[in-house]
Parts: C-alpha cells; structure tokens; sequence
C-alpha cells in the first residue's frame, strides 16, 4: 500500500484543535517529548515499512527551512 | 450627558424627528421597541413590521458610520434579505467571488473555489460594504412603512436607563430636545459589541479574548489584480504576521494586516505607517488612495443567556466572534430570522411566551457553533504558542504538496447557517433515509422551481411542502396559518429533499428552517408537529 496523502481525517479542524490541546502548558522539551510518542504509536498502528519509508521521505521533503 | 457624535455617518438615514410620545402626558406603552439601529435592528424592525406587528427603533445617531466593516456577506443572510424584499439591491452592488487563495511567505500553498452548487438564487458570498448593507434594509423599511408598515425609526434618540418590569420595560431617552419616556412590552437589544443595555442591565458577557491587533486599510488603486480572497501567512513583504486581499464595490480593496499585540496604536495608525506597509505589499509602482483605516481587536465570547425576561438581545450584543470566516453579522441575521416569528407568534396570542426561550436556545447553539469556528481560525492564524506555530507551519509546508493537509490550513471557515439539531422545536425525522441536509432543524436549501425558486415560496408563515404528494392548499392548526404547496418531485428538489424517495411531505417553519418531515400526509402528525414548533407541545 502507497502513503495516502489525500484528505483523510474527517473533522479536521476538530482534530488539530485536539492536537493543539494535547500540548497546551506543556514546556518545548515536553512537547518535544510528546510529539516523538506520537510520531512511534503512529508509526506502529501504520505498521508497514514501506509506507513508514514514503512518509519519513515526504516529512523531510516538507522541510522547507 | 447630552447627545454627541460618536462617529462620522456614511448615510444619513433616520433624521431626529420629534415623536407625539415626546408630548404625551403619560409614558407611551409600544408592543416592541428595538435598541439599535445597525443592521441587526433595523432587519428585526422590518421583520416584524412586514408582519404588521408595531415597532419603534431607537438608535443615539442618524444614520450609518463610516467604514466598511462587515463586507462579507454569505448566502443565508442574502435569502433572508430576499424574504424582506432587499435582497435584489444588495446582489446587483455586490461583489461575487469564488476563488481564494493562501500564500505562506512567497510560496502559494494552495488555491480553492467556493464551487457554488447550481440552482440557487444567491451566490455562496458577496462583498458589500457594511454601510450600503444597512442602506438597502433601511430603503425597504421606507418602502414598506409607505405601503402600511407599522415601523418607526427615531434617530438621535438614545437610551439613557431601561426599569425592567414584570412584563414591560419603561425606557429612559435623550434627544436633542430633551428626554422623554416610552415603555415596551418587549425590549430587543441590537446595540452591538460593547452593548450599553447589556451594561446598564449589569449582565456578563463572557469569553476569550484574542491578544492581536489587526489594521485595515481600505484602497482604491489602479492595479489589476483579480476579484479573488488571498490570504498570506508571514508574508514576505513584511507588513504583517498574516495579510488579507479582498476586493469591494466601487474599486475599493479590503487589505487586513496582523500587527501583533504589543503595538502603539496612535503610532500604526499615522498614514505614513500605513503607506509604508501597503507599499511594501503593492510594490513601489501601484498608485492608491487611501479610504479608510481602523485597527480592531476582538474577543470569542457571548452572553450566558440571551433572554432576560422581556429583554431580548441579538447579534452582536448577544454574541462576539473574531472576524475571520465572516460569522458576526450574518450571525446576527440569523438571530434576527430566528426571533422575528416567533415574537410575532407570542403577540398575537398564538403561541406561549415560552416559545421565546427557544430563540434562546436555538441562537446560542448558533452562537457557539460559530465562536467555535471562529476560534479555531484565529488560532490557526495568529498562534499562541512556539509548538501551535510550528504545527502550523508545518501544515503549510506541507500542503503545498499534499492534498491531505489542505484541509488543515484554516484562513477562515466561512459563515454557513447551523443546524438546529436535537432542538425542542423538531418533531424527530420520520424519513431517516432522506438526505442528511433537509433533516428536522436544517435550513432549507434552495433549489429552481418554475420561473423561479423554491426559497421564494418558504418563510413568512408556517409552510407544508409536499413533494411529489398533495397538500390541503391553506389551513389553521393550532391559531397559526398553515399554507399548503404541493411541487412536482424532479430536479434539485428531488436530490435535496427526497433522495431515493417518490415524495414526502415537510413542515417549514416562517424561518425556512424545516421542523418536520414524513413519507405521507396525515393531519393529525401535522398537527402535533406545529404545535411542537409553536412550543405548545
């Protein structure tokens, strides 16, 4: 299966707004922290290494700084 | 405190006239008086006096301010101003738009089209300066006042204390000759943000308040640039933290920079700092005037409850959102379509008083579903946090390449009416396979019928449609006129309001809001279901 990279949360508004939530009060390394969880529970649910690969190439792409 | 200007007037509209109430020897008593006279006051005034109901706005000036302020103006606020009878006017000065945008620093991250659905008669959104707005309802409330309608307007009549008795409210007013008293039986506030008849009541008004400042200039230039709403993240022009393009009538330009909180205000608003950030935006080459220039702040907050015995508020008074998706004085419409039958309802003795406290309800359901919205955009656009910008940008980033986080990327959720779901008022949907937009407490979507179109024909009164299914042509169901309109079941009707279905029959409420919906006629479901959307039930 290829990375899905059309719109797929439904709600998505609501779903960044609890992102946001998630690290409110939190201090730059606890956020820090709390996205690398994030990013490994993710990365077990997608499970497939393949996709994994296509979605660390695309983050880094993404990296317009 | 004698009277005085507030602000400069764009029109003047309802010149100070001495009232024979100014001489009576007794305080006056109206069915309704209306503190207010923006664009919220002035539609309640017509709403109900195209009812026939008698009603006396009061506003401290007379006429319009300047300035543009609300320019955006969304579909459902066109169809009620259709309902009145001023939508035309506003539709032909109006600016149609459907493209828009957004910029991050000097990258297009992505571009979307409103897409309007055909076979409607307004458009998803104009551009209309808020003074001309006001302007077309006033005109029709002279127009209808010369055909009988029961409406007074006094201008530079202001509102000094309001007595809120048990079932009347006696009102204290300065005008320039003087100050007299008045008494109504129903007091509706739609005196606006900062609400003096919210203070003088000493009621909340609670909420977030957004720490940013926003300047406007409003232009007028020779530069060609498309009727389209662009929108920039971090520009790279430097005038702003984001920046906002919007084109208006008679060749002006609505251009928003975000200054940040800490600013000095007297300083922004000197012209030579404003023309230092548009030219930067618009390049050394472009010739523009300057036409009007403000910097706002704003808060998400309402009141806890919209009802105070006799006193009602509405719009703005009631309610406050950031301006990003257009939902303050379309909102504010919304309240004004929502009230208007009811209180016609309770004045002429049809429905119970408590029919009122629905208004409540329903417009503070309203309410939030847009403070909602509203929050989150400014969220999105003006980031509270390091981690919520780097979020944020990151969505940027990467939305130029993916379609999955364009979604994301949040300029504004632009005004669409809410759905009264779960509300007391509806009868639960009895054609639960019918589509999900026409279900009890939508409102109803147009759609082309003969020469003309379906919206035509709802609202005012209550209204049993009947699709594809005759109904009785005109009855009376509990006190209230029930006007029966039978349409053949094909085109946009049938895929909006039937689905798979041969026909159905639905209730609409003068709102055009739908309160009920069957697959067959029975009189005796009718009947529950209005009295059910009268409050009797």
């Amino acid at each position: 299966m290829a990375l899905n990279t059309d719109p797929n949360i439904p709600d998505p508004d609501g779903f960044y707004a609890e992102l946001l939530s998630a690290h409110e009060g939190l201090s730059d390394e606890a956020s820090v922290a709390l996205n690398a969880r994030l990013v490994l529970i993710l990365a077990n649910h997608i499970c497939d290494r393949a996709v994994l690969t296509e979605a660390l190439s695309a983050a880094t792409k993404g990296d317009a700084s | 405190m004698p009277l005085d200007d507030r602000y400069q007037l764009a029109f003047k509209l309802y010149p100070y006239e001495r009232s024979a109430d100014q001489d009576a020897s007794a305080p006056v008593r109206h069915p309704v008086v209306v503190m207010g006279g923006g664009p919220i006051g002035v539609a309640t005034a017509l709403d109900l006096g195209l009812q026939g109901i008698p009603v006396v706005l009061l506003d401290d000036h007379e006429g319009v301010g300047q300035g543009s302020r609300a320019i955006c103006f969304a579909k459902r606020t066109l169809e009620i101003a259709h309902r009145y009878g001023c939508g035309q006017p506003m539709l032909d000065k109006g600016i149609l738009w459907n493209v828009g945008k957004v910029f991050h620093d000097d990258r297009q991250v992505y571009e979307f089209n409103l897409l309007p659905e055909d076979g409607h008669r307004n458009p998803a959104f104009i551009n209309l300066q808020q003074p001309y707005f006001e302007r077309f309802l006033v005109e029709r409330v002279r127009e209808a006042q010369a055909q009988g309608a029961p409406i007074e307007l006094r201008g530079e009549n202001r509102i000094d204390a309001v007595d809120v008795k048990e079932d009347h409210v006696l009102i204290d007013i300065t005008t320039p000759e003087g100050p007299y008293q008045i008494e109504a039986d129903w007091l509706i506030g739609c005196d606006g943000a900062s609400s003096p008849l919210r203070k003088m009541m000493g009621l909340d008004f609670e909420g977030r308040v957004f720490e940013d400042n926003f300047l406007i200039a409003d232009i007028t230039m020779k530069a060609e640039f498309p009727t389209e709403r662009w929108f920039w993240f971090e520009p790279h022009f430097k005038s702003g933290d984001s920046a906002l393009l919007h084109k208006q009538p008679d060749g002006v330009w609505r251009i928003d920079f975000q200054l940040g909180w800490d600013i000095d205000r007297a300083e922004e608003m000197k012209e030579e700092n404003i023309r230092r950030r548009l030219d930067a935006m618009l390049g050394p080459d472009v010739d523009y005037d300057l036409v009007w220039s403000s910097i706002y702040t704003f808060q998400c907050r309402r009141m806890k409850k919209f009802r105070h015995g006799r006193v009602i508020f509405a719009g703005d008074a009631a309610h406050q959102v950031s301006p990003f998706g257009a939902r303050g004085a379309n909102s504010g419409i919304q309240d004004v379509d929502n009230l208007g039958w009811k209180l016609g309802l309770v004045l002429n003795g049809t429905a119970p008083e408590s029919l009122l406290d629905t208004y409540d309800v329903e417009r503070r359901h309203g309410a939030d579903e847009n403070i909602l919205n509203s929050s989150r955009s400014t969220d999105f656009i003006t980031p509270k946090s390091k981690i919520s910008h780097v979020f944020r940008n990151a969505v940027l980033d990467l939305a130029e390449h993916h379609a999955f986080a364009r979604p994301l990327v949040n300029s504004g959720r632009l005004s669409v009416p809410c759905v009264y779901d779960g509300l007391p008022l509806n009868t639960p949907d009895a054609l639960a396979d019918g589509p999900a937009r026409t279900r009890p407490g939508a409102p109803c979507p147009d759609a082309p019928l003969k020469d003309g179109f379906l919206l035509d024909h709802l609202g005012g009164d209550f209204v049993l449609l009947g699709i594809g299914a005759d109904v009785p042509s005109q009855t009376e169901v509990e006190g209230a006129a029930l006007r029966g309109l039978t349409v053949p079941a094909d085109g946009d009707i049938k895929d909006r309001y039937l689905g798979d279905r041969p026909g159905a029959i639905y209730l609409i409420r003068p709102d055009q809001h739908v309160a009920a919906r069957w697959p067959a006629y029975d009189a005796e479901l009718v009947r529950a279901a209005l009295a059910r959307a009268i409050g009797k039930d």
